[in-house]
């Protein structure tokens, strides 16, 4: 009854690493804003948008990789006014969040009104040498295109940075205690700005990936929560660069093995299979908070100002 | 020439006097979408009729919509709030919105309700629906008639009598079309999710399926055949021509605007009722979408055939004799299916592999 030799396992493994890449992008990026001590809720805004101008620049110059670079530019912009307006002007962060994403979500549907139904170039796989041409593993892993190394090579860059670095130890600094950071001389208002700027270019990289590679289209609202689910994926990391690589390569995991066994006639059941991402999201949190160690940086999500 | 017009509509408001007079204000029609507007799909071609309301009712009659409304909980809350804003009929467009549609109608007995696809009607809550599985057999055909492999790949949404009305109509076709034909679906569990159904329509064509059928909204599906290369789609809700000639061969186009311009009509003379109606090729609420040229001369003159049978009603797709899957009689040599067991499918026909989700 079940058989399951139709699934290329060389297929499935491409497909998973598809998949996860925009979630473990905008993930990433969110990951050093929440360490910086700020929460932006406007994921999915800032991945739309990344969307849409990725989409519309690789249309008109015939380049994905223009279209990728005008992504990030495009949602780190975005992202500057959340970090304008919460940092400088000390707006409430969880709403001027909220308010990003309907910013995004609108502002996408206007910009990508004339770029429905077009096509866009895309990302070439890549042709690595030696590497590319070993059995199995070759197609496998190393033929992909250049946006999914460069996700795995940023969780590396972002991990080594916070860990390693005099510049990544002031990031967390001004996580964990604004106050302190400040008393010690470092711009904790400056820092941050940094910190949500760059996770607006990897939103803006994730939205680009699933205009310009995953599926490859503009249709408005086609993230479709995923920037939702990068944020959950970085509360289910705990903060901690390798376990968001772990997260999102679950998450795009199940999601594409279902469809694949599906696919396959396998018996499976499929509302739970579905659901099961988010229950194992919501069943960590759980095991985090009975432990009472959930490794969120003390000053996330509190305004700092530096008169008080 | 302003002038001119003036006296028209003064002239034209006298002659329809008692009409004009039966509803003081504009009309107010609010729609309710699963889906974006742009979503080249489902939403978009309800959107379209709302537009030809407007079109045609002109100042008469002003719109109100609400896109990308969850089904569930929240739906009730949307409506509601619709139904606040002074809405004199509203239109939900989606299965899931059948419980809120119910539950608002009663707070609001004089607001109209047209519910979408659903089958539980009130004094105020009609429903209305398309015989998609109508064009679901020629698609059915043209699928059996075309695929190499033997496999066709179906991305459904949600384990509904609609969707799975639809699965079984294409099977039929495709079988009678093609005995080895084996079809292999996938659930999506959504309506609108491109980055999902492109995963799925990666999977079915990575198992080796070779024509793509959906039931989701979005026309990723056609963006991943198109990428895949050898692989065949139908455009679902609305033509998505922009995947024509291939891998797009041909379509199911859905038409609200005749349906939906007589129901605002209806209110506005005063002669709304609750009903269920339930149209197809013949009313023209269900379209065929050109079949392409990638569709060989004879498979396409059999599928023009087929529609056409179907519209002067000489043929129902659902004809005996067939079996329920576990090979129990479900319809005798000759008998039709009636719209009842239709409403409610809930089972495979036989030869389908796996089984209906719950």
């Amino acid at each position: 009854m079940m058989d399951l030799s139709s699934i290329s396992p060389i297929l499935l493994i491409a497909s998973i690493m598809v998949s996860a890449t925009p979630i473990l992008l905008a993930a990433i990026g969110e990951m050093v804003v929440e360490k910086s001590g700020v929460l932006n809720l406007g994921v999915e805004g800032m991945m739309i948008t990344g969307a849409v101008v990725g989409f519309a620049l690789a249309v008109n110059t015939g380049s994905a990789v223009t279209g990728f670079a005008a992504a990030a530019c495009a949602s780190a912009a975005l992202a500057l006014v959340f970090g304008v307006l919460t940092q400088v002007t000390l707006s409430n962060q969880v709403a001027t969040g909220l308010g990003l994403t309907l910013a995004g979500l609108g502002l996408s549907a206007l910009i990508g009104k004339p770029y429905e139904g077009m096509k866009s170039p895309t990302l070439p796989k890549l042709d690595i040498p030696v590497l590319g041409d070993l059995p199995v593993l070759g197609r496998m892993l190393f033929a992909h295109d250049a946006m999914v190394y460069l996700s795995l090579l940023l969780v590396l860059a972002v991990w080594a940075f916070l860990k390693f670095t005099r510049a990544g130890l002031i990031l967390r600094a001004v996580g964990e205690s604004h106050h302190s950071a400040h008393a010690l001389g470092y711009k904790v208002v400056v820092v941050r700005l940094c910190a949500i700027v760059f996770g607006g270019a990897c939103a803006g990289l994730g939205g680009a990936y699933l205009s310009l590679v995953r599926v490859p289209q503009w249709t408005e609202g086609m993230t479709a929560g995923a920037g939702w689910i990068a944020l959950a994926i970085v509360v289910f990391a705990s903060w901690r660069a390798g376990r968001v690589l772990i997260g999102a390569y679950l998450f795009g995991g199940v999601t594409v093995l279902q469809l694949n066994l599906q696919a396959a006639g396998a018996g499976v059941p499929v509302a739970l299979l579905s659901a099961s991402p988010y229950v194992v999201t919501i069943i960590v949190l759980v095991v985090i908070s009975a432990r009472g160690v959930h490794g969120a940086p003390a000053s996330l999500g509190r305004p700092f100002h530096a008169s008080r | 020439m302003l002038r001119r017009t003036l006296l028209t509509t003064a002239a034209l408001s006298m002659a329809f006097a008692p009409a004009a007079f039966a509803q003081d204000d504009p009309v107010k029609a609010g729609f309710i979408y699963v889906g974006p507007v742009g979503d080249g799909g489902w939403t978009y071609e309800h959107d379209q009729a709302r537009q030809a309301v407007e079109g045609h009712f002109g100042d008469k009659v002003e719109t109100i919509y609400q896109e990308s409304v969850p089904e569930g909980a929240d739906a009730e809350r949307a409506i509601t709030q619709m139904a606040l804003s002074g809405a004199d009929i509203i239109f939900t467009t989606s299965f899931g919105y059948m419980e809120p549609t119910i539950a608002v109608a009663e707070k609001f007995p004089d607001v109209k309700f047209e519910h979408a696809t659903g089958y539980k009607t009130a004094d105020n809550v009609s429903t209305y629906s398309a015989r998609f599985y109508e064009g679901r057999a020629i698609q059915g055909h043209i699928a059996g008639k075309m695929t190499e492999t033997n496999k066709v790949g179906y991305i459904a949404s949600f384990p509904i009598p609609e969707v799975i009305r639809g699965i079984n109509s294409a099977y039929i076709h495709a079988k009678k079309a093609n005995p080895d034909v084996e079809f292999n679906v996938v659930w999506a569990y959504t309506w609108f999710d491109p980055a999902k159904e492109a995963d799925a329509a990666r999977a079915l064509i990575e198992n080796g399926n070779d024509v793509i059928l959906q039931h989701t909204d979005s026309t990723a599906p056609q963006a991943a055949a198109q990428e895949a290369g050898n692989v065949i789609t139908f455009g679902q809700a609305s033509d998505m021509e922009e995947y024509a000639p291939k891998p797009r061969v041909s379509s199911i186009i859905d038409n609200w605007a005749p349906y939906y311009i007589d129901r605002v009509q209806a209110v506005i003379d005063g002669t709304w009722e609750s009903q269920q109606v339930w149209h197809g090729i013949d009313e023209g609420m269900v379209e065929i979408g050109q079949i392409t040229d990638a569709v060989p001369e004879d498979v396409k003159a059999e599928a023009l055939d087929l529609k056409d049978r179907i519209a002067s009603g000489d043929y129902h797709p659902f004809t005996g004799p067939i079996n329920r899957q576990d090979g129990s009689v479900w319809l005798a040599e000759g008998e039709t299916a009636d719209d009842e067991t239709l409403l409610g499918m809930d089972f495979y026909v036989e030869g389908l592999t796996g089984e209906i989700p719950n």
